[in-house]
């Protein structure tokens, strides 16, 4: 045997997931190694696939709505609302302009309900334990939200092309008495919960940036969380733009790009929010984006809620559009009328029919654009319904990010990313 | 603000000239339609010309029209669409182009002009079957390990060929050919124009 100086050295490649707790769903990655640092990084994807955009091609538009809520499990109404945005541009209707406050309010709700998911699982994963138990106390009372005004708290299918499904209820649901809770702990339970749905959001949204503190109390200074985040999955300006970058992925590497400002959509133009940027592109800026981004949503859902509950005529009108070509009419009117019926008839059965065309409609989803392209043909079905989802250009860039980085970093890399395998697999 | 539309569009004209086939706004939206032949040169001319600076690819996706108003369509069967984003500019545009042959679309990847096409090319190679030339790793992405067939050509049935299942006596994972009817509850239906309009 020659005495070569150098042993063999072999990379190790290691299978990373799908069952592991850090790989936030059905991530599967192979990761090549040198020792312990990352050559490259490869994920395979597709084991959530369940063919949305095809189903959608045999339903009619209607019936497609409650499968966006399935996109991105996190950011259920968002989805919602790309979508209806996208029949409505093609039908060219107009939504009352009460059902578009209502939409801006969900929205943001929504935005804080996966930014509080993101930031509690992305704890996690480093090792932070007690955020994790206080964004899902917090994400329990938004929930109670969707499940007051949908029925459903997480899979809402609220939004309807012309608007919303219904308005706001007038009363919150309250905890009823049981063998667990007794008469003191159900008054408490039940303190914020004696007037509107509006009350309710009005009186979480003045606790909210209380909350956002205590979280930054906990980890904005911590220097665990910082030497885990500093410096890690750094991304360039023009390096996230060539990757296809969105959304916070964006504004952390000092990008201002933000839809809602730029290409404002519903009522964003009439409201005052501002959009935090990071400076150095890596997970602890984005981190930071996303702690303010929470701040600002919560400011949006305040000026709803003003806007909403003011008596005057321009808080109250319909929530829904009234061309019953597209929108049922109301239950009263259908079992009156006959006219009403056959529009609710053939509204449930055949479906709306959408005028030939194509159009492209995206909004600032909490994890970037979400875009929805539609080709109709003139049917009651889409003809191609084209899911741009921000998660499957973030985990494209995986590979790049965590190249010469050790593999615990992968984890805090996956956070940073905010991936949900719903809306990156369709 | 955006540009408008027909702004655009001029810059767009001044840029590809004559390359445009056909172009229109529709829904205040921008669509040219290229041949397949300047492809790459295209979309590199759209990107780097300074009153255009199409930065961000936003999505690249495969269409199959062989089923459009139920089977009236005359024209090549694939295409591919590209919704690309100026952040620079705050504009959109869609770019369009038909793959010259039915049986084996090709086109060239755009790989080298936004790095981020890459796994949309790879998932438009998957469901649709049009094959990137030059694409560095153009392997399946959304469908299973071994899966046959591009499950998003409108003649893949919905319910596909295959189902999995375990089988007990040989102890793995087999497949088998599905054993459930595609089911239509709603059919598809396309109106003639004016349909049901006061006469």
């Amino acid at each position: 045997m020659t005495a070569s100086a150098s042993a063999e050295i072999r990379n190790y490649t290691i299978n990373f997931g799908p069952q592991h707790p850090a790989a936030h769903g059905v991530l599967r990655l192979v990761l090549e190694l040198d020792g312990e640092v990352i050559e490259r990084a490869d994920p395979h994807i597709g084991l959530l696939h369940r063919g949305t955009e095809k189903l959608a091609e045999t339903r009619t538009f209607l019936q497609s709505v409650p499968y966006m809520d399935r996109l991105d499990y996190m950011s259920m109404m968002q989805n919602e609302h790309a979508y209806c945005m996208a029949i409505e541009r093609l039908l060219g209707l107009s939504v009352p302009e009460r059902a578009q406050y209502i939409r801006v309010m969900f929205d943001e709700i929504t935005r804080i309900l996966n930014h509080l998911l993101w930031l509690g699982t992305h704890a996690l994963d480093i090792g932070a334990m007690t955020v994790f138990l206080y964004a899902f106390r917090e994400r329990e009372d938004l929930m109670d939200v969707y499940e007051a005004v949908t029925g459903a708290r997480m899979h809402a299918a609220y939004y309807r092309p012309g608007g919303v499904y219904r308005d706001l209820p007038d009363a919150m649901p309250q905890y009823q008495a049981s063998k667990k809770k007794n008469e003191s702990d159900l008054r408490r339970l039940n303190e914020n919960r004696q007037g509107s749905v509006l009350d309710f959001i009005e009186d979480f949204s003045k606790r909210f940036f209380g909350y956002v503190d205590e979280y930054e109390t906990l980890l904005t200074d911590n220097r665990i969380w910082k030497q885990r985040t500093v410096g890690i999955g750094v991304v360039e300006a023009d390096r996230a733009k060539a990757l296809g970058f969105t959304g916070p992925m964006l504004r952390g590497s000092g990008i201002v790009w933000d839809l809602r400002k730029m290409q404002p959509y519903a009522v964003y133009d009439k409201l005052d929010f501002e959009i935090p940027i990071g400076r150095t592109g890596d997970s602890y800026d984005r981190y930071l984006v996303r702690m303010e981004e929470m701040r600002q949503s919560n400011r949006l859902i305040q000026q709803c809620v003003a806007w909403l509950k003011a008596d005057s005529a321009k808080g109250a009108g319909p929530v829904i559009s009234e061309n019953h070509k597209v929108a049922p009419p109301s239950r009263e009117a259908m079992k009156s009328n006959m006219e009403e019926l056959i529009h609710h008839f053939k509204l449930f059965t055949e479906g709306m029919h959408v005028p030939e065309g194509e159009v492209y409609a995206a909004v600032e989803h909490s994890k970037g654009e979400f875009g929805v392209y539609l080709i109709s043909d003139g049917a009651n079905k889409p003809y191609r319904l084209k899911l741009r989802a921000p998660g499957f250009s973030h985990l494209a860039g995986l590979d790049e990010m965590s190249r010469g980085h050790m593999i615990a970093d992968v984890v805090a890399i996956i956070g940073t990313l905010d991936i949900v395998f719903g809306d990156i697999d369709r | 603000m955006p540009l408008t539309p027909e702004v655009l569009l001029d810059r767009v004209n001044d840029a590809l000239g004559d390359k445009i086939l056909t172009s229109k706004i529709a829904q205040e939206q921008v669509t040219i339609e290229v041949p397949a032949g300047d492809w790459l040169e295209i979309c590199a001319t759209l990107r780097d010309t300074p009153a255009l600076a199409f930065d961000l690819m936003i999505d690249l996706c495969g269409v199959d029209y062989s089923a459009y108003k139920d089977g009236a369509w005359d024209g090549r069967r694939f295409a591919v669409v590209l919704n690309l984003l100026s952040i620079k500019r705050n504009h959109r545009l869609r770019v369009r182009t038909f793959c010259a042959d039915d049986e084996l679309p090709i086109l060239p990847s755009l790989e080298e002009v936004w790095p981020a096409v890459n796994w949309f090319e790879r998932e438009a190679f998957d469901l649709f079957g049009i094959v990137f030339d030059g694409h560095p790793d153009l392997r399946r992405i959304l469908t299973d390990y071994g899966f046959i067939g591009h499950p998003f050509r409108k003649d893949f049935p919905i319910s596909g060929h295959v189902e999995m299942r375990y089988d007990p006596e040989l102890k793995r994972v087999v497949y088998q050919p599905v054993s459930i009817d595609p089911r239509e509850v709603t059919p598809r239906i396309v109106r003639e124009d004016n349909y049901g309009a006061a006469q």
